[in-house]
């Protein structure tokens, strides 16, 4: 059942802020950051002016914030958060804390890249750090998708094979500040989909005590709990197909784990994330009308992994190329390391190549996409599998140089 | 008002067998904080030695516990704290259900990591009780120096060498006047030796909305070289001299709770703890204790 849906012009935070409202949140500490201050703000202004019932507290940090989240989602309320960069590394040592006390709230995270140098740009240095800490990811590439992504991020968070934290992450300025026409769900069929919050596992109260996060003494007793943890984050990813298709039902969309744009006969396939990968789509598009059987793998839940649904895309192409909007300082990719663990074992893989491009928000170009297409067929062609490179272009360099010039190294 | 030792309450919110050490004084503060708080409370803790009261499966507390980090008790019991308020005030929890939220941390989280966090809640006035165990050192890493460190003391980075031979040169930060620099309505120090006057504390801030805060004096026998027998003593010697005055602040008016009669010289105190040692022999440090006597002398002044 549809309903009646109205379309506005959403920015990205706007979007997540509307997910939020529609969900039946009742609490939400808080702390300002670029570029998610925007989602707080209008949270905050629609609780003010009545037209959100839940609690808002700005806290003094977002160490304190995450705490707060995940105090008030064990005390049995229905939490949201938000943050970026500094802020996500900030409350970094909360975020392990939290998700072991197995509280089910949302947090968004709006990519920016880390300090130093300090820059209000995207990557994702900031969400991947996280990839570790217990937290579901969902990665958005539309307005659209992060709207209803807060509200998938619920049910998934709450399912109780699940009680795990949940991160629903968006780019700093390129989705953030970006308006694009975004279908607000009625509030009454959203309530179908999420119902308001009513916990039945532990949460503290006068006739129930409870010792929540308490140490232990033992690696036994550490693994048994670190492992329930990652037993559940896997469960998510059943959960997640059945959540999807109620989605779906209800509200006319969908979205899978991963998303595959003209991948059916595709023979190379280039695997990006978040909203970088609309620029990855175009250059597909453009391939296409040159004949290039080229298409694109979206990964869009990143934790759990869906190793599955991955090896399932990229059987029988020839080459597949990685492109990281993040870097492992003496390392490289660090998704390009993951999806190369997914493929190690298949008999027939894919030769996988990998491109780091789009730090700190930098342009990728048509002429940046296409290289890596010629370098994915010549791959397959020679066989040379060519070493990872970052995208940056001779303009680009030029620029720098020019740069270096003025500050007097050059 | 109680006047003695024989009003306290014979009802225990935490019970024998846990692991902290004997004769560990902070233990027996939150002993005697719990009795007068009841059993309907939530602990908020941070890490220190108290984080180890309840090891997986065991709790020695009556009522529920949350361990958070060093750095944000206080801010976990804002979130639980306003979890509560919201589910009673949507109807989703009987008042019955309610608690009193308890940050109990060391100094080392209330002096220093823990400051942030701290302020933070007492600016928003959130409806709490912190209890700081005071052992003035970061004693579950063993004993290193933090901001509760008084000048002189030996701790595991501040060892007496022949370029310093004081141990730490640094003064201990006042806390009390930290705490109330932010207008709380209640705050108070308290000894464990003092159990009477903390049961009185406790019950002048009852049904205060708003942050009543404690610091409670903390004889740590490994810490302090001492004996464990000997801890209600030196609480009672840092009182007595008047190193540790007994006060309070309601709505920011300072008062004495006890004021000694007679003062004894700090180096009571000071001479029989294995902390203070090397400032008595194998040379005494005539300059330093003078020093520790004349700051006590000019604070009762
Ligand atoms: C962020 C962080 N840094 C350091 C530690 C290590 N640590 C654990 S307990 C502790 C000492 C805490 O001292 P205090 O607050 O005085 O409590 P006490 O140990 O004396 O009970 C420290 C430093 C930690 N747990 N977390
Ligand atoms: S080290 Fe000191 S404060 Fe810690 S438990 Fe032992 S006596 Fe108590």
């Amino acid at each position: 059942m549809l309903g009646k849906m109205t379309k506005q012009m959403l920015t990205g935070n706007a979007s997540i802020a509307w997910g939020v409202r529609l969900s039946d949140v009742d609490y939400i500490p808080a702390y300002p950051v670029t570029p998610q201050t925007e989602i707080i703000e209008s949270l905050s202004k629609w609780i003010r002016e009545g037209q959100m019932d839940a609690g808002f507290v700005t806290m003094d940090s977002e160490h304190s914030m995450i705490t707060a989240a995940g105090a008030a989602s064990a005390t049995g309320v229905r939490v949201f958060t938000a943050t970026s960069s500094q802020g996500l590394m900030y409350g970094f040592e909360m975020l392990y804390t939290v998700s072991g006390w197995r509280v089910p709230f949302v947090m968004a995270n709006v990519s920016r890249g880390l300090s130093s140098p300090i820059t209000l740009e995207p990557d994702h240095n900031d969400i991947l750090a996280a990839r570790d800490t217990g937290f579901l990811q969902i990665h958005c590439e539309t307005c659209q998708e992060a709207l209803d992504s807060i509200l998938i991020a619920y049910r998934l968070a709450e399912d109780k094979s699940v009680l795990l934290p949940a991160i629903v992450n968006m780019d700093g300025f390129y989705l953030s500040f970006t308006r694009e026409p975004v279908e607000i769900p009625n509030k009454e069929i959203v309530r179908e989909f999420l119902p308001p919050y009513k916990p039945t596992h532990a949460f503290f109260r006068a006739s129930q005590p409870m010792a929540q996060g308490v140490a232990v003494l033992g690696g036994h007793i550490y693994s048994y709990f670190k492992y329930q943890m990652h037993m559940a984050n896997n469960n998510a990813l059943s959960i997640y197909k059945e959540v999807s298709e109620e989605f779906k039902e209800t509200f006319g969309r969908g979205y899978g784990t991963v998303e595959g744009y003209m991948l059916d006969d595709a023979e190379y396939v280039l695997i990006m994330s978040n909203s970088f990968s609309a620029m990855g789509k175009a250059a597909v598009k453009r391939a296409r009308e040159k004949g290039l059987r080229i298409g694109l793998l979206r990964l869009r839940l990143l934790r759990p992994f869906p190793e599955e649904d991955i090896r399932e895309a990229l059987k029988g192409r020839k080459a597949s190329a990685v492109i990281d909007q993040n870097i492992s300082v003496g390392k490289g990719g660090i998704l390009y390391s993951e999806i190369a663990g997914v493929l190690y074992n298949e008999k027939q893989r894919p030769l996988l190549l990998s491109f780091i491009g789009g730090l700190g928000g930098k342009n990728i170009s048509d002429a940046e996409f296409d290289f890596i297409f010629d370098a994915m067929m010549n791959a397959y062609s020679t066989g040379n599998v060519p070493q990872p490179a970052l995208l940056y272009t001779e303009a680009e360099l030029e620029e720098m140089e020019r740069l270096k010039r003025v500050a007097g190294k050059g | 008002m109680i006047k003695s030792i024989k009003d306290l309450t014979f009802e225990e919110q935490m019970l024998p067998g846990t692991p902290a050490c004997a004769g560990c004084g902070g233990l027996l503060a939150l002993r005697h904080c719990l009795k007068a708080l009841g059993e309907k409370t939530v602990i908020v803790n941070a890490a220190g030695c108290f984080t180890l009261l309840c090891v997986y499966p065991f709790t020695p507390f009556k009522s529920s516990w949350l361990y958070t980090a060093m750095a944000c008790a206080p801010a976990g019991a804002q979130g639980v704290r306003d979890a509560l308020n919201i589910l009673i005030k949507k109807g989703r929890l009987d008042e019955k259900e309610d608690l009193k939220v308890v940050v109990l941390t060391g100094d080392g989280a209330a002096y220093d990591m823990g400051l942030s966090s701290t302020s933070g809640a007492i600016y928003r006035n959130l409806d709490f009780y912190y209890i700081c165990y005071d052992n003035e050192a970061y004693g579950n890493t063993g004993f290193q120096s933090s901001g509760a460190t008084p000048f002189g003391s030996k701790t595991g980075t501040t060892l007496p060498a022949e370029l310093n031979p004081l141990g730490s040169e640094l003064s201990k930060k006042d806390l009390f006047e930290i705490w109330r620099s932010h207008k709380p309505p209640y705050l108070a120090t308290i000894s464990p030796s003092h159990p009477v006057d903390i049961a009185n504390k406790f019950k002048k801030c009852e049904g205060i909305k708003g942050p009543k805060l404690f610091i409670a004096h903390s004889p740590c026998p490994p810490g302090w070289a001492t004996e464990p027998r000997l801890s209600a003593k030196f609480a009672k010697l840092a009182v007595e001299t008047g190193i540790w005055p007994l006060k309070e602040a309601l709505y920011g008016e300072v008062k004495h709770t006890l004021i000694p009669k007679k003062f004894k010289p700090v180096e009571e105190y000071l001479s029989e703890q294995g902390r203070f040692a090397h400032l008595f022999k194998p040379i005494r440090q005539e300059e330093a204790i003078k020093n520790i006597q004349e700051r006590v002398n000019r604070y009762w002044k």
